[in-house]
């Protein structure tokens, strides 16, 4: 009885402790778009406000990196501080769908009469188009910074409800809930110490989405022209000005959709690493 | 049981087996097993979980989890052919055709969303070149063989159409379609309820015979071991502790491991009875019904009736202090409805529950009913999820007492006597649940009840995840509290063996009715209706004296 050839595989092992270099990669572009915002002043070559007639449509040069677009402003300098808009918008659409849709899916998931009330106005909230109805919000009211994301934010609530209720409902099946039940344990505090905890892992997934789609949200409202004013650059109103010389200076569209496109696919890559690492599922895999 | 003779080469043949976790530190996981299955005979592996039972299997089938176990050393010939060298194209080919596998779930191991036809038509595809009109007709005849009724029917249902024995008959039917040499069924059976469990072991059987198949037949319950092996291997810790025929390991069992395994069975012969306690009950039941209706709110205003479903039918029992009324009955008997209406988890469409005398079948969410929920606490089935796995033991112990105003200091100090008093050490408390075993964490699950200092326990199923001798551990330690704190215990179980061990009086329920009722020694022993007959007569290994090492000759 020989011993059979069975090798040991210890390089599939160990690579699964590491995080996969797509990951690797998304977390330095991710890294790079939040120094441009933080730095953007140090980082910038020029005010990127600051509107030279004479420059007009300039191509790229040692002074002006990526050219100037269509008032002589320096393209480099507008997309540095473009990444503000998109990382503020982001966070705080992310963070108000949360803050707004989660104690709404623990109350539908565990009071069954707020449930039909509540889940019935989120399918009326689902079915108009998100990006509709931010573009009427936004036309109803002015036009800024906060009514932007509260406008991007709307849409998403009822996801977030879906999913917090869906685990809820999920959680409140396991014996550890009835089991604490039986124990007198009083609906709120029931609901924050052995519910809320089972909705935290795949609300932290999908927080990286809603913060993708909300920076391409925020892009598309630029682009149409309902979203923040042309005096605060974003890279949304950057592709809307340069859209109209696209056919002499394509780069003006170019730089800020390719800058746009890393920074979404990176989140989303993000959002599909942790949702396999939150995953209990492929947690048992890995032990 | 079976005169196979030893003349004919076996058909399995393992020795030395050696399997381990692969990484930079291996563990054995399995350490040097080895034994011969002759044609037409059937060998049990018993052992209990992590003994490695399963993990021979899946090395025989080639079906090792890749990359996390991997086989170091020892031979597996199906048939003379090594299985551990051979190509996984080859074993592919073998798997299906001389070996196959039946798995404990039948729901999971079907694919939901493809009829039974179309799965069964693949293994043909797979492994024999045939007209599709012929594959069916293989097909409906395999179906017949198994005796499922109406082939054809059952040809175009989908999994969830049929129920727990039939689709474990459909399993079976898949596994002998090409007649392989060698079944490995792997607790074939233990998801199923007793008198479906007795058909599909008459029916492997009954195949084996016809078509002398080789049988590796994995299971945790001696009673199945009783009724079905011709030779026995006892496994622990990946070793195989003590071999040989069915008779000789469970008469003269020479290791001291077996012979424990086999004490810890509980015998089907009742207890003695306590003595008839007098006075009021602890708890009392009258005229219970639970209805569920099932219907939506559209199909309601569309004037359509619901779906209703009577789950318990005028269920009536009281229950003394200090003692013990089993609910016994196969799955979907309304057994474990009746005690999540008795603890509030459900509401009750009508009856009365009286605890100590007052009603709570009818108190409302709130304030009256968590004080009434106190006093009927509950030990559940499955212990790893009956404690929140985020929680600290200590968090999860003190949160009933918390709930009704006793202070955390005073709380802490009972969590620690009483975690003394199941069995555990008191640096428990600072621990999570995922570190400790299955009976470890019912013995907290029962501390955790014992802190509300409740008149009654209510145990669903609580050891029927827990392995033969845990199993024996935890009932003591539940006898022991009942004699110690005057409880009154409803046990809810399917296994007789276990409510002939534990239980004062005995209630057989069937489709939400109660069939027989009355003192366990009295229903166990001689029961009047046919279905508790059948149940008895479905109980594994009844005609075996675990205690005495023998076959039983009479049989009533």
């Amino acid at each position: 009885m020989t011993t059979p050839a069975y090798p040991a595989l210890p390089r599939r092992r160990f690579a699964r402790n590491l995080p996969h270099w797509t990951v690797i990669l998304s977390l330095v572009v991710l890294a790079a778009a939040l120094a441009m915002a933080v730095l953007a002043p140090q980082l910038a070559n020029f005010d990127p406000t600051r509107i030279n007639a004479a420059m007009r449509l300039q191509p790229a040069s040692e002074t002006y990196w990526l050219g100037t677009d269509s008032f002589g402003r320096d393209l480099y300098s507008r997309i540095i501080y473009g990444a503000r808009v998109s990382l503020v918008v982001g966070a705080g659409v992310a963070a108000g769908a949360i803050l707004i849709g989660l104690p709404l899916g623990l109350l539908a998931g565990w009071f069954r009469g707020i449930d039909a009330v509540l889940m019935r106005l989120m399918d009326g909230m689902m079915a108009i188009p998100g990006i509709l109805l931010a573009i009427a919000i936004v036309a109803l009211t002015k036009a800024g910074l906060v009514t932007v994301i509260i406008a991007i934010m709307i849409p998403e609530i009822p996801q977030v409800v879906r999913l917090v209720r869906s685990r809820v409902l999920a959680a409140r099946a396991e014996p550890y809930v009835e089991a604490a039940q039986l124990l007198g344990t009083p609906a709120p505090r029931l609901i924050l110490r052995h519910l809320l905890p089972a909705t935290i892992a795949p609300l932290i997934v999908q927080a990286t989405y809603i913060y993708a789609s909300a920076i391409l949200t925020e892009a598309a409202l630029s682009f149409l022209g309902v979203g923040i004013g042309t005096e605060t650059p974003t890279w949304g109103n950057i592709m809307a000005e340069g859209r109209l010389y696209f056919a002499m200076r394509p780069w003006l569209v170019f730089w800020p959709a390719i800058v746009l496109s890393l920074c979404i696919l990176s989140i989303n890559l993000l959002g599909d690493a942790l949702r396999d690492r939150l995953d209990p599922k492929m947690k048992g895999r890995a032990e | 049981m079976a005169d196979h003779t030893t003349a004919a080469p076996p058909v399995l043949s393992i020795r030395d087996l050696r399997v381990s976790t692969c990484g930079r530190e291996p563990v054995e996981i399995l350490k040097g097993v080895g034994f011969d299955i002759a044609p037409g005979e059937t060998v049990c592996l018993v052992g209990e979980s992590g003994s490695g039972k399963s993990v021979t299997s899946l090395v025989t089938m080639d079906l090792l989890p890749q990359g996390e176990l991997c086989a170091t050393s020892g031979s597996v010939k199906l048939n003379g052919e090594e299985i551990l060298t051979a190509t996984p194209a080859r074993t592919k080919t073998l798997r299906g055709s001389d070996m196959a596998m039946i798995f404990q779930e039948p729901m999971t191991a079907l694919n939901p969303v493809l009829k039974i036809g179309l799965q069964m038509d693949e293994v043909y595809r797979a492994h024999r070149r045939m007209s599709p009109a012929e594959r069916r007709q293989a097909a409906l005849e395999v179906f017949a063989s198994v005796h499922l009724p109406d082939p054809p029917r059952i040809y175009d249902s989908y999994p969830h159409q049929l129920s727990g024995g039939q689709r474990q008959r459909v399993m079976i039917a898949m596994a002998l379609a090409l007649k392989p040499r060698l079944l490995i069924a792997d607790e074939p059976t233990t998801a199923l309820d007793v008198t479906t469990q007795k058909q599909i072991l008459t029916l492997i059987r009954e195949l084996q015979e016809q078509q002398n198949t080789a049988v590796l037949f994995i299971t945790h319950d001696m009673g199945v071991v009783a009724d079905i092996a011709d030779r026995v291997c006892v496994m622990r810790h990946g070793e195989m502790v003590e071999s040989g025929t069915v008779e000789e390991v469970l008469s003269r069992p020479t290791q001291l491991y077996t012979q424990a395994l086999l004490r810890a069975v509980p015998s089907l012969t009742p207890r003695k009875p306590r003595p008839e306690v007098t006075g009021t009950p602890a708890i009392e039941v009258n005229a219970l019904e639970k209805v569920f209706q099932i219907g939506s709110l559209a199909g309601q205003l569309m004037g359509r009736a619901p779906h209703r479903v009577h789950a318990v039918n005028r269920v009536s029992f009281r229950l003394a202090q200090g003692r013990t009324l089993g609910i016994v009955g196969e799955s979907g008997s309304g057994k474990s409805t009746v005690a999540r209406c008795v603890l509030r988890l459900e509401d009750p469409s009508a009856g009365e529950i009286r605890i100590d005398g007052q009603d709570i079948a009818r108190l409302r969410a709130g304030k009256a009913l968590a004080s009434a929920r106190r006093r009927v606490q509950m030990v559940f089935q499955d212990p790893n999820r009956s404690l929140n796995p985020r929680l600290r033991i200590a968090e999860s112990m003190i949160e009933g007492p918390l709930n009704l105003g006793e202070s955390r200091a005073s709380a802490l100090g009972r969590a620690g006597e009483l975690i003394e008093v199941v069995g555990l050490p008191r640096t428990s408390l600072q621990r999570f649940p995922h570190q400790f075993s299955g009976g470890q964490r019912q013995r907290i699950a029962i501390a955790r009840a014992l802190m509300m200092d409740p008149e009654v326990i209510v145990a669903d199923e609580a050891v029927s995840a827990l392995d033969v001798s845990v199993q024996a551990q935890v009932l003591e330690l539940l006898a022991d509290l009942q004699a110690k704190r005057n409880l009154a215990i409803l046990f809810i179980t399917h296994d007789l063996r276990v409510a002939a061990q534990i239980c004062d009086e005995v209630m057989v329920m069937r489709r939400g009715a109660v069939v027989e009722h009355g003192p366990a020694a009295e229903v166990l022993a001689h029961p009047r209706h046919d279905y508790t007959r059948s149940l008895i007569a479905a109980a594994p290994g009844r005609d075996w004296d675990f205690a005495a090492g023998r076959r039983l000759e009479v049989l009533t």
